[in-house]
């Protein structure tokens, strides 16, 4: 299993993989950090949808943390795109006869990989928290937030929840991406389906049809970034966000240990 | 007679057919055979049921003694080459081989030990995607040697290469044999073929034509002698010269070609020079791999 988790880490940390994806990450991380502490004053609001978020939300042990909770759902994404891509691209260019070759164990490959992804998953999750959390604290004169909360005792507390349930989240999505990428066995067709039905399907089906958010995925799993919202229960977005992973994994592991390699 | 590659009734059958059809051969250890047929024969499918990425529908195998169900088993022994190589493009040709090398727990100096062995020293740390079709061959040879094999499994290893590196790839299968490796290679070079492969395993439309050594193949053949005659329109006459005496005889491409032995060819000489017919090439060939090959397979593209 270890020699599955260095070799798939030698792909992983290609310089433009690995700091594409990183850079990709940090552009969300602070735009979304920027814009939370930049606008508060806006009356087009500060954080997603339009939402306003004051100072007195931001000036509480989890201020700190909120710009990085918010832009969880966007990290969700880009470990989707690099799972789906870091999967499926077995398939396209013909690699995975290669790795069945030398490790024919189809679980253990399967396994080692995702383990190699959800450590990639975690470094950016890692940097981006480090990354939000010093802009918010830069930032938080210039808008006026108290910070007198955030390194208490709760304010780390809240800080470790928050990297604990972006990591989930993160990591979720990018089983999801995983799981396209092996039932696709084309990187573009998994990102694109991954990416069209999370950004702009479910928000479709969810503006007309709102209830149908808690059972849509990509809700739950952004939900469980953000650490619950006022409209879905955190312990709700975490059954059923885990429900669908397992289930998904739970599939396309059959299928890809029992599929034939043909191409 | 220790054997490298046994095939029981192995037969794979999709919706639209037997890719292969309850195949039947052996390769002894420490040999070089040749696996041919035409396109779509089912070499590919072979091989890739012998590496245990195909499922069989019918029959076994084993390698190196193990069965084909549990290639975990006789994997770490095996070197291969599937279809043409496959590597990550973003990636140089070495650090391609390092991933290979790590997933199968291989020294990581054998990588670039095999580099230099395949040619690629100066080239190792380019990207996969800036190399010819010849260097990626040759990538995909170093690959399938990564674990120092006991058999090596070669599609098409010489597609793409210039002649210097067809003989460089002949002299490798040949160095690897003598030092014990086991080394089964498909390839549509039949001359090449021929001059390496002491056994061969022939395939048409999914069935095995023939399994055995190359000598007991090409005993099984006539010889041929090739005739050119300097007016095209005497090729039939010497058709007949030839009917008449009892040998078959057809014409290809303004040649005629008589299965008959080397001897024959004098009297042939004296028979056309007594009906006028100049002859401008009478040529005695032994039965070769290629002649053997489409006289069986029947295919000729």
């Amino acid at each position: 299993m270890i020699r599955v988790i260095a070799a798939e880490w030698r792909k992983l940390r290609r310089p433009t993989l690995f700091l594409g994806t990183l850079g990709a990450a940090l552009f969300f991380t602070a735009l979304t950090t920027t814009f939370l502490y930049l606008m508060i004053d806006s009356e087009q609001g500060n954080s997603d949808r339009g939402r306003q978020v004051g100072r007195e939300v931001l000036g509480l042990a989890s201020g700190s943390v909120y710009g990085f909770a918010s832009v969880g759902g966007l990290l969700g994404i880009i470990a989707l795109c690099v799972f789906a891509a870091q999967t499926a691209q077995e398939y396209t260019y013909g690699t995975l006869r290669n790795l069945l070759v030398r490790q024919p164990g189809r679980i253990r490959i399967l396994i080692g990989k995702l383990i190699a992804m959800k450590i990639f998953a975690l470094i950016l999750v890692v940097i981006a928290a480090i990354v939000s959390i010093s802009l918010s604290y830069f930032l938080s004169d210039h808008a006026r937030v108290t910070t007198d909360l955030w390194f208490t005792s709760a304010g780390f507390t809240e800080i470790g929840k928050t990297l604990l349930n972006v990591s989930i989240s993160v990591i979720y999505f990018g089983i999801v991406g995983m799981v396209l990428g092996l039932l696709l066995r084309s990187p573009i067709s998994a990102i694109s389906i991954g990416v069209l039905w999370l950004l702009i399907i479910e928000n479709l089906i969810g503006a007309v049809k709102p209830v149908t958010l808690e059972w849509m995925p990509g809700n739950q799993l952004s939900t469980i970034a953000q650490g619950g919202s006022q409209n879905l229960d955190y312990s709700h977005a975490l059954l059923l966000g885990s429900g669908y992973v397992i289930l998904g994994a739970v599939i396309a592991a059959v299928l890809f240990s029992r599929r034939d390699v043909a191409n | 007679m220790q054997i490298a590659i046994k095939a029981n009734d192995l037969s794979k059958k999709y919706d639209s057919g037997f890719a292969v059809s309850h195949a039947n051969f052996e390769v002894p250890l420490g040999t070089i055979c040749g696996f041919v047929g035409p396109n779509g024969a089912g070499k590919t499918t072979t091989i890739r049921m012998l590496l245990g990425l195909i499922t069989p529908t019918g029959g076994s195998a084993t390698i190196l003694g193990e069965s084909i169900n549990h290639p975990e088993k006789y994997l770490s022994q095996v070197g291969a080459m599937i279809e043409g190589p496959a590597f990550y493009p973003a990636l140089s040709g070495e650090e391609n081989l390092k991933v290979l090398a790590t997933l199968g727990g291989f020294p990581i100096e054998r990588v670039k030990e095999l580099i230099k062995t395949v040619g690629l020293e100066g080239r190792g740390h380019s990207k996969y995607k800036t190399y010819s079709l010849g260097m990626k061959q040759r990538l995909g040879i170093a690959a399938a040697l990564l674990p120092n094999p006991k058999l090596l499994v070669l599609d098409e290893p010489t597609n793409g290469l210039d002649p210097e590196g067809i003989q460089e790839v002949r002299d490798l299968l040949k160095k690897l044999a003598q030092n014990g490796t086991t080394v089964f290679v498909s390839s549509h070079l039949l001359s090449e073929l021929e001059l390496i492969s002491e056994y061969l395993v022939m395939l048409r439309k999914g069935e095995v034509v023939f399994a055995g050594t190359m000598k007991e193949l090409l005993l099984q053949q006539q010889p041929v002698i090739l005739v050119k005659t300097e007016n095209p329109a005497d090729l039939v006459k010497v058709v007949e010269i030839a009917q008449a005496a009892g040998h078959s005889a057809t014409i290809r491409s303004d040649v005629a070609h008589i299965e008959g032995p080397a001897d024959w060819a004098g009297f042939l000489n004296r028979k056309a020079f007594e009906s006028g017919i100049v002859l401008t090439e009478l040529s005695p060939q032994l039965p070769n791999l290629e002649e053997t090959f489409f006289e069986m397979t029947g295919d000729r593209s």
